[in-house]
This record gives structure tokens, C-alpha cells and sequence, in this order.
């Protein structure tokens, strides 16, 4: 420090030892050459939502039930969900328009977190840049929904617990419908052993007729 | 009258230059209008809100879940602590518990999130002096390794998003601990290496030492805070006045200055930082287990009863606070930001006067503002 230039000739040191090092210790060459080498995304790593579809068929097996949640709790408001209705005009669970404005959306996941159905996901996908902005980045239902393999590739343990829910609801529902067989067995039996009791007093009245 | 005629009247004798809104030193769409007498500032005009995205009142026409992630934007090299000071408003004005793990976790994410924006910020400031390049990219590369935390445990880079009314959004992935331990090891190895770099270069002296100084009493009176007030030499840190959080059960220093000038703020940091590196590690070390958020705080559909909060933070960057006043109903009434890059800027005028004008950039570098903070 006492010799005038001293503190400028040890910051060239350090710059030159950067620049020696950056060629030997691979540590200091950080640097990644974008599009020919590509980073490997963490497995949380998000950009914009999709829906989930389960089997082969984006049609039939759609998780979305058109129950407006997401839409409702969308920060920037950029989900639009029109419910299906059958030829009579009924309601059905399943959204006849749904589309996403990614070019609005601002990734925050939390449609994700809102979704009680397990239906909306949020895609890793970049590189989204488009010339037109309603044909490209206004991305309907037959843009959004993908697969749940696709699904299990991006996020594998996020896709895991998901499918673990999935299934243990599936078989609960199923031993509840099982119960409910069996508590309905049981009454008709029920009804059929006091219907054989009552049967006696029933005729009773028909004799004496 | 002719150009020749003014000469030597008080007209031809000032310059008015506009700087900003797109100058690459201004720290983002920000002007001013400074008014020269040869190099000296005889007068300087802030001029701000071209980042202005109303972002108090879309908050109050959603719901109060949904505002949490537009606290991202606000100072956006520091994400987590704008949703930290939020969470932290809504649990007071709502009286939620936060979970145990929890806190931890926020000290962590949050004091990582004061190394890299002290690391942005060395690197701006050398920069503003005209250091363009070597320490920029010295300090990217180290906010980069935190960047990459930040990433793979809340998806994101900068928007995180993560923290939650009574708790955080997701637990950390495997290894993340241990990537975390890695950096914060590195970190006081970056700070030798960026001191030696520049702290004792000849140059960098003289262009920050005895620059703008700003002294105690009119720090507070100017309502400044963070490394600014700091660096006046008053022991004001929220960390230990609030002891919010969890933070009374850590030990750190507060760090302070002495004159208060460009050289004292600059400093500071690098030595709050360092007390930062000793945050992490204890947190690191006391991470308990259990839930990551209070089971009993709802989320969706949140309605917190009628009132009002203000609950504050100390941000990378000063006081950050939020006053919210709840109607009962399920978005906020009033949701109202205190940010302290705003507030830290109102003394701007008067540090530049009778600098030189390349003194400016540097005064602006080290008051440390950020525009999506500003604007709001």
C-alpha cells in the first residue's frame, strides 16, 4: 500500500490469475456457450402452465373438470375457461374453451397450487419467442394439454406424488363405493329379513279378508 | 439578440444535461436532470415512474394470495426478501404462527439473497467507476451460484415466489443443503478476491473516499435506512431493533460507518455481507424438520380479519414494510409499500451538490436503488 500503484498492480493479479486459471481449473470457466450447449434445468424449474391428460386421448382423459378456480385466482388473469354443455344444454365437467395468454402469464405457479384436480402443471419449456402474438403465445386447449408421461419426464418426483394422490383417492373412493355396495347389500338384506318377518302380519289381514 | 450576446450571463453560464432514462449507469429507467457550472452539480432533478405498473392498487383488486407474487417485481435483485416483508405483514395483521422450519428456511433464503444483491451491487458500483467488465463479471459469477439455489429449490431465478402466509411454498430438494454449505464457503474467498481486486487500488480511493458524505443526524432526519443509514454511523439495523423472524437467535455485528461518504457505503456492504456468510452457517447448522408451513394458514380464500399491519424487514437494500388494512374481506382494503430504494433517494440532490459530474453515478451506485422498487 505504501508504494504509489501498488493496489492497481495487485488487482491485476488477481485479474490475471482469473484469466490464467479460466483455462486450467475448470471451476473458473463458467461461462456456458447457450445455444450450442444447452444447461441442464433443475427438476422444480418452471415456465408456463399445461394440462395434464392421463391415457392417450387429450379429449377423454382431461383432468380439468372446468371448475374455474385457477382462472378465478390467475394474479394477471390470463386463464380463460368456458364450460362444456351437452346437446341438451347441461353442464358438463370438462371446459368446452380453455387458453392460456403467455404472453400475460407471469409463472408464478400458483394455478398450480389452487388446482384441486391435480390438472394444471407448470411446463419447464423455453425458448417460447414467436413472431405473432395471438397464433403462437395465445395457447388453447389443444396446445395446453399434455401428456402425463411428458409429465413424469420433466418433474419425475413432483409427478410421482401427484400420482401417488391420485391413486390412494382412486382407492379410497373405491372403498368407499365398496362400503356403500356393502352397507346397501346389508339394508336390502336387512329389508328383506324384516320384510319376511312382517310378511306373516301382512297376510294376516289378506286371510281374514 | 444574438448566441454571442449571453456570454457571461447566468444562462450561458450552466449546462442542463439530461441523464437516463436509458443511461447504462443509472441502475435502470431512471433520469436526471442535472444542471452543471463547468463539472460542478449546482442542481440535479430526479425524474422516475417510467417503471411505474400500479402494482398497489392490482393489488387490492386481488385476492391477497395474489399479490404475492407481484412482490417479486418489486426489488427484483432480491426477490425473497419483498415476499418475506409481505408474508411477514399478513401473519401480523392475521396473527399466523409461522412454522419452525420455516423460519429457518427464510433466514436462509433470505440472507442468500443479501449476499447476491451485495455481490450485484459490488459489481454495479466498480462499474459506475468505470471497472466495466473483470469485477462485474467476478461478481455475476458468484450471484449466478446463488441464482442456481434459488432455482431449484422455488423454480425460478429471480420471480421465486416462495414464501407463504405462515411458512414457505416447498421444501428443499436433495442436496440442496449441501450445494448451499458450498457457496456460502466460497463466499468469503469471493469477497478477499473482489478486495483485493479493487479495495486497494489508487483510483478507487480516490474517486469514493470523502465523496458525498452524509452525516448522522441528517441521515435520520432524511429518513434513510439500511446501508446507508449504516454507514452514517448509526446502529440501526431491523434484524436486531425488531428481532423479527428469528434473527435474535443468531449472532452476528452491525456492521457501521464513520463519515458516512461513497467509500463508507461501499465498505459496508462487504462487511455485511461477510457478517451474512456467519447467519448462514448458523442457520444452516440449527435447521430443524417438520412442516414447512403452519397447517392451520389458509392460503386461497384467505380472509383475514378486519385491521390493519405494518410489518417491516430489512431488506438488502433498507427498511422495506408493508402496511395492509384488511376490510374482512378476501383482498386487502389498503395494501400500501414502503420501499426504501424510494425513500433512500430523497437525499440524492443534496449529496450531488458540488460534485463533480462524474461523482453522480458513483453517489447513485452506492445508495443502491432499484427502479422496480422505485416505480412500483
Amino acid at each position: 500500500m505504501n508504494i504509489p500503484g501498488s493496489g492497481i498492480f495487485k488487482g491485476l493479479v488477481v485479474t490475471a490469475r482469473n484469466f490464467v486459471g479460466s483455462y486450467f481449473e475448470k471451476d473458473r470457466l463458467t461461462t456456458e456457450q447457450y445455444p450450442e450447449e444447452r444447461p441442464t434445468l433443475p427438476e422444480n424449474a418452471r415456465s408456463f402452465p399445461f394440462l395434464v391428460y392421463d391415457g392417450t386421448d387429450p379429449e377423454t382423459g382431461m383432468r380439468c373438470v372446468s371448475c374455474k378456480i385457477c382462472e378465478k385466482e390467475c394474479p394477471p388473469q390470463c386463464i380463460f375457461i368456458v364450460q362444456d354443455r351437452d346437446a341438451a344444454g347441461k353442464a358438463i365437467k370438462r371446459p368446452k374453451v380453455f387458453n392460456i395468454d403467455i404472453a400475460v402469464c407471469m409463472s408464478c405457479q400458483i394455478c398450480v397450487e389452487v388446482c384441486p384436480f391435480e390438472s394444471i402443471r407448470m411446463d419447464n419449456a423455453y425458448e417460447l419467442s414467436a413472431y405473432d402474438r395471438f397464433s403462437s403465445l395465445l395457447l388453447d386447449k389443444s396446445k395446453l394439454l399434455k401428456s402425463n408421461t411428458y409429465y413424469r419426464s420433466i418433474h419425475p418426483t413432483e409427478a410421482a406424488e401427484t400420482d401417488g394422490r391420485i391413486e390412494a383417492d382412486r382407492l379410497k373412493k373405491e372403498a368407499a363405493a365398496a362400503a356403500k355396495a356393502a352397507a346397501a347389500q346389508k339394508a336390502a338384506a336387512e329389508k328383506a329379513a324384516k320384510a319376511v318377518e312382517a310378511a306373516p302380519e301382512l297376510q294376516k289381514p289378506e286371510a281374514s279378508a | 439578440m444574438s448566441a454571442l450576446d449571453s456570454v457571461g450571463s447566468d444562462e450561458a453560464r450552466t449546462l442542463d444535461i439530461s441523464l437516463g432514462p436509458q443511461h447504462p449507469s443509472t441502475h435502470g429507467v431512471f433520469r436526471m436532470n442535472v444542471t452543471l457550472e463547468g463539472e460542478t452539480v449546482v442542481k440535479l432533478k430526479p425524474v422516475f415512474g417510467y417503471l411505474h405498473r400500479n402494482h398497489e392498487k392490482i393489488a387490492e383488486k386481488n385476492s391477497w394470495l395474489a399479490a404475492m407474487p407481484y412482490t417479486d417485481r418489486l426489488d427484483y435483485i432480491c426477490p425473497i426478501t419483498n415476499n418475506w416483508a409481505y408474508a411477514f405483514a399478513v401473519e401480523k395483521l392475521a396473527g399466523i404462527e409461522v412454522a419452525e422450519r420455516a423460519e429457518y428456511l427464510r433466514v436462509i433464503v433470505g440472507e442468500l439473497t443479501r449476499l447476491q444483491n451485495h455481490a450485484a451491487f459490488l459489481g454495479f458500483v466498480l462499474g459506475d467507476m468505470g471497472a466495466w467488465g473483470s469485477a462485474l463479471m467476478y461478481a455475476f459469477r458468484e450471484r449466478e451460484k446463488i441464482l442456481d439455489l434459488f432455482e431449484s429449490l422455488t423454480g425460478a431465478r429471480m420471480m421465486c415466489n416462495y414464501m407463504r402466509f405462515g411458512g414457505c411454498r416447498c421444501d428443499l430438494p436433495p442436496g440442496w443443503i449441501e450445494a448451499a454449505l458450498k457457496v456460502v464457503d466460497y463466499f468469503p474467498a469471493f469477497l478477499d478476491e473482489m478486495e483485493a481486486l479493487l479495495t486497494g487500488n489508487e483510483i478507487l480511493l480516490a474517486r469514493l473516499q470523502g465523496v458525498a458524505p452524509l452525516g448522522a443526524a441528517r441521515a435520520i432526519n432524511g429518513g434513510m435506512s439500511g446501508p446507508v443509514l449504516r454507514a452514517s454511523g448509526v446502529d440501526y439495523d431491523i434484524r436486531k431493533v425488531d428481532g423479527y423472524g428469528i434473527y435474535n437467535r443468531f449472532k452476528f455485528r452491525v456492521p457501521r460507518g464513520e463519515v458516512g461518504d461513497c467509500y463508507d457505503r461501499f465498505m459496508l456492504r462487504v462487511i455485511e455481507a461477510r457478517e451474512s456468510v456467519g447467519i448462514l452457517k448458523q442457520a444452516i447448522a440449527g435447521l430443524p424438520g417438520g412442516p414447512i408451513v403452519n397447517p392451520k394458514a389458509k392460503q386461497r380464500g384467505f380472509r383475514p380479519p378486519a385491521g390493519e399491519a405494518y410489518g417491516r424487514i430489512e431488506s438488502p437494500k433498507g427498511e422495506l414494510g408493508f402496511y395492509l388494512i384488511s376490510d374482512g374481506s378476501d383482498r386487502p382494503y389498503r395494501f400500501r409499500i414502503r420501499p426504501p430504494s424510494l425513500i433512500n433517494l430523497t437525499l440524492l440532490e443534496e449529496l450531488c451538490i458540488g460534485t463533480k459530474i462524474a461523482d453522480v453515478m458513483i453517489i447513485l451506485g452506492t445508495v443502491d436503488i432499484v427502479l422496480g422498487e422505485v416505480d412500483r
